[in-house]
């Protein structure tokens, strides 16, 4: 079950993303993550979605999401060279004695402290979702109070590019 | 010129030059209803239920191939209306569904009659709209014309809120000649490169078959097909959606494939060593159990939806396209190739198929003294000369139908293949015959799916459809209790009622003609009645033999090599059920 990451440029209906929602569980293909935004033309919107399969169901994902009306192109990321970034959120409890520990530990994963209370540290890190997962598994679990992820988006390299 | 939405919904309609809608009124389509009745255009055909709306403009589509069109209010009309859409989708048949919706401020309050129908309909269409905006309108119904009847066909449903057609507000109206989508452009023409190497393939194959379906019909090229079959000299096998593209008299079609497909199809398909799939998806009913599917065959297959290609069975060659252009092509290069068919390999192949057809494997009992369904459908052909238009229910009849019911024409055989809907067959007819007045239709149902929209026949009656009403009546739900006798040691849980009632009287009752017979001897001269009342509906209660079963069979779990076959003919009738 290979991972696959798949970039998707869609019009920008109220809608689309229920379209590819319901596709994955009509047809009971899973999803791990999805996230989705307006581009740089306000028309389109550019969704990457992290999913599983064997070569047969990716192929018929890329299919089925290709047949959608709104969908005008899309790429499967895992075929070529690319770049996956996913943005972490992580609210931790910090007692006076570990908060130098929690800095550096930010600083050695090249995250940055945007928020601190008395008691909290908010730190922000972007990087591949396993760096992510890293960072998260080094600090005490105890004294995270919540994360959020964004989920993994991707771009490919090289000249080529997914647009109109 | 300035129009109300109610209007530009009417006008664009007629503009697209569609001749019926289907429909059923109600709060959320009034102003809809008030333009419809300010002009005489556009027929408006009032069913008795949004199911048999949808039906309806479905049997219009599928004898046509023009779209069918419907129109239904928000709440329980729109959701009335989900199994004919539905219907629609499974068997690829272009359908616009125009449902009212709530006024637009109120959306999403749980107001009188609300339901969210872009929601409900969205994983049974192939694309539906929520029109929000008046100046959108005219051109969402061109889009959604165009999005139902091109590439793989499909319903299309466009929802408009009550606000949006409402008669003070107007505004300049103008009906697009065409619309393009970015995001949507159906492959038409194949790829040259697999073309050649598919008629490569072809060509120098020892024990070909041609296996093709629905998507010969929905794309009218019944005619590139037969000039393909005869140029080639190969059998060929359809499924039940592509019954009539091919001649089934004609020498070279081997019968229908699948779970009740001709014994000959089904072993010719496993014996094969080159298949081209035309138009058909190898679904569950036509393969069988996958692992056990064509195990020496290397496939071709023709289709013009991505996804239906390699979806459940892998093929070696795919052809993403329009059937009628690809065929073309590939005549073409068959036509110039150097490559000469073996003709000692394929007169073999001819003469290892013919001895499957002489086990005669639709052979039944014709000296029982009660009704056999199947000589029912071979009088049907005889009277009609092969030429009616068939719709059917679902179940055993619908089988039978599609048996021996000898399809010469496409577009003649309607059915509800692959979602199954029993209630489809009679408003189905309507749509027919409206298109046809001048045909002959014929409804072959069954005791039990007449029943799921029976009120139809008061629809017949008010527009002058007169069809002919083939009720094949075994008192039971035939294909239920036949899977019960056969998988089940014959526990017939509840597929029997005890209640049906006099079909005579009760189409009386909707104004039209009733007529019942028990014996054979009054079949051929019942059927030449009832198609002789030119200007009458008529419903023919048929008492069948309540025991007969529909064979071949391939079992749930087993192969094409694997069918299971009348054991012996006469047994059938002097069996008691259980
Ligand atoms: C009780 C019952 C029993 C049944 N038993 C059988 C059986 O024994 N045998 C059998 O065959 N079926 C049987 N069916 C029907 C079965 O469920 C399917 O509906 C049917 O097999 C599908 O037919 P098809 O493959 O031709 O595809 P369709 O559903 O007709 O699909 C058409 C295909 O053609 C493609 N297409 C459409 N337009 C074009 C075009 N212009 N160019 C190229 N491609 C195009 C589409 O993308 C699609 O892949 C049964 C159904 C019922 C209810
Ligand atoms: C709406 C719907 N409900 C249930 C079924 C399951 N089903 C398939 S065939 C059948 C029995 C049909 O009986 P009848 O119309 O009498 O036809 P027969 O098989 O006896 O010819 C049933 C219940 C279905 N296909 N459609
Ligand atoms: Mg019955």
């Amino acid at each position: 079950m290979m991972r696959h990451i798949i970039s998707i440029l869609m019009e920008n209906e109220s809608g689309a993303l229920s379209r590819v929602a319901g596709l994955f569980s009509a047809r009971g293909y899973n999803i791990e993550s999805l996230t989705v935004a307006p581009t740089e033309d306000p028309s389109l919107s550019r969704m990457t979605l992290v999913t599983r399969g064997n070569d047969e169901i990716i192929e018929q994902i890329t299919k089925q999401l290709n047949k959608l009306i709104d969908v005008v192109k899309l790429i499967d990321l895992a075929d070529s060279f690319h770049i996956e970034r996913e943005l972490l959120m992580i609210k931790v409890k910090t007692t006076p004695e570990m908060r130098d520990e929690i800095r550096s530990m930010a600083d050695i994963f090249r995250g940055k402290i945007i928020d601190v209370t008395p008691t909290t540290y908010i730190i922000e890190m972007t990087g591949p979702s396993e760096k992510l997962d890293a960072f998260i598994a080094a600090i005490d679990p105890e004294s995270i109070i919540e994360a959020v992820r964004s989920g993994p988006t991707g771009i490919s390299r090289g000249e080529q590019g997914l647009h109109l | 010129m300035e129009l109300n939405g109610a209007q530009i919904v009417v006008q664009s309609l007629i503009d697209e030059g569609v001749e019926y809608i289907f429909g059923y009124p109600g709060g959320a389509v009034l102003h809809l209803y008030d333009a419809l009745f300010q002009q005489e255009e556009l027929k408006h055909i009032l069913v008795r239920h949004e199911q048999g709306a949808t039906h309806a403009a479905d049997g219009y589509a599928r004898s046509t191939g023009k779209p069918g069109v419907v129109l239904v209010t928000s709440g329980p009309g729109a959701t009335n209306a989900i199994t004919g859409i539905a219907t629609a989708y499974l068997d690829s048949i272009p359908l616009v569904v125009i449902s009212g919706q709530v006024s637009l401020p109120v959306i999403g309050s749980d107001a009188f009659q609300e339901v969210d129908m872009v929601g409900i309909t969205r994983p049974c269409v192939k694309h539906n709209f929520l029109v929000k905006d008046i100046t959108k309108l005219a051109e969402t119904i061109k889009k959604a014309l165009y999005v139902a009847t091109s590439g793989r066909p499909g319903p299309v449903v466009i929802d408009i809120p009550k606000d949006i057609t409402a008669p003070h507000i107007k505004v300049p109206y103008s009906y697009p000649d065409n619309v393009t989508i970015r995001s949507y452009n159906p492959v038409l023409t194949g790829h040259k490169g697999q073309i050649k190497k598919a008629v490569e393939l072809l060509l120098s194959a020892r024990k070909p078959i041609i296996y093709s379906g629905g998507g010969v019909v929905l794309g009218e090229a019944s005619e590139q097909l037969i000039e393909f079959t005869r140029t080639l000299g190969y059998p060929i096998t359809n499924t039940l959606m592509g019954l009539g593209s091919y001649p089934a008299t004609d020498k070279q079609f081997i019968g229908m494939l699948g779970m009740h497909g001709t014994y000959e199809a089904n072993m010719a398909m496993h014996e094969s060593d080159v298949i081209i799939a035309i138009g058909a998806r190898f679904d569950d009913r036509v393969t069988g159990k996958l692992d056990l599917f064509c195990p020496n065959a290397k496939i071709i297959h023709i289709d013009i939806d991505p996804a239906s290609i390699s979806k459940t069975v892998r093929v070696a060659i795919p052809i993403v396209g329009d059937v009628k252009p690809v065929l073309e092509q590939m005549l073409e290069l068959i036509k110039a190739s150097t490559i000469k068919i073996d003709a000692d390999a394929l007169a073999q192949w001819w003469k290892q198929i013919s001895e499957w057809q002489a086990i005669n494997c639709l052979e039944f009992d014709r000296s029982s003294p009660l009704i056999k369904p199947q000589y029912v459908i071979e009088q049907l052909h005889e009277v009609t000369q092969g030429n009616a238009y068939v719709t059917s229910d679902v179940g055993q009849h619908q089988m039978w139908a599609a048996q021996y019911y000898k399809f010469n024409k496409p577009r003649r055989w309607i059915n509800s293949g692959g979602l199954g809907t029993m209630g489809f067959g009679l408003p189905a007819a309507i749509g027919v015959k409206l298109a046809f007045p001048d045909e002959d239709v014929a409804c072959v149902t069954g005791e039990a799916s007449i029943q799921m929209c029976i009120q139809e026949l008061s629809t017949a009656l008010q527009y002058k459809t007169p069809i002919k009403i083939l009720n094949l009546n075994n008192r039971y739900m035939g294909m239920v209790r036949q899977w019960q006798e056969f998988s089940y040691e014959s526990r017939y849980s509840h597929s029997y009622m005890d209640t049906i009632p006099e079909f005579v009287k009760l189409a009386e009752a909707y104004g039209h003609v009733g007529l019942r017979i028990d014996k054979p001897e009054e079949v051929r001269p019942t059927l030449e009645a009832a198609f002789a009342m030119k200007d009458r509906t008529v419903f023919i209660d048929i008492m069948t033999d309540r025991t007969e079963n529909v064979y071949p069979m391939i079992e749930a779990g087993k192969g094409h090599h694997d069918m299971k076959l009348r054991v012996a003919i006469g047994t059938s009738t002097d069996r008691e059920l259980a």
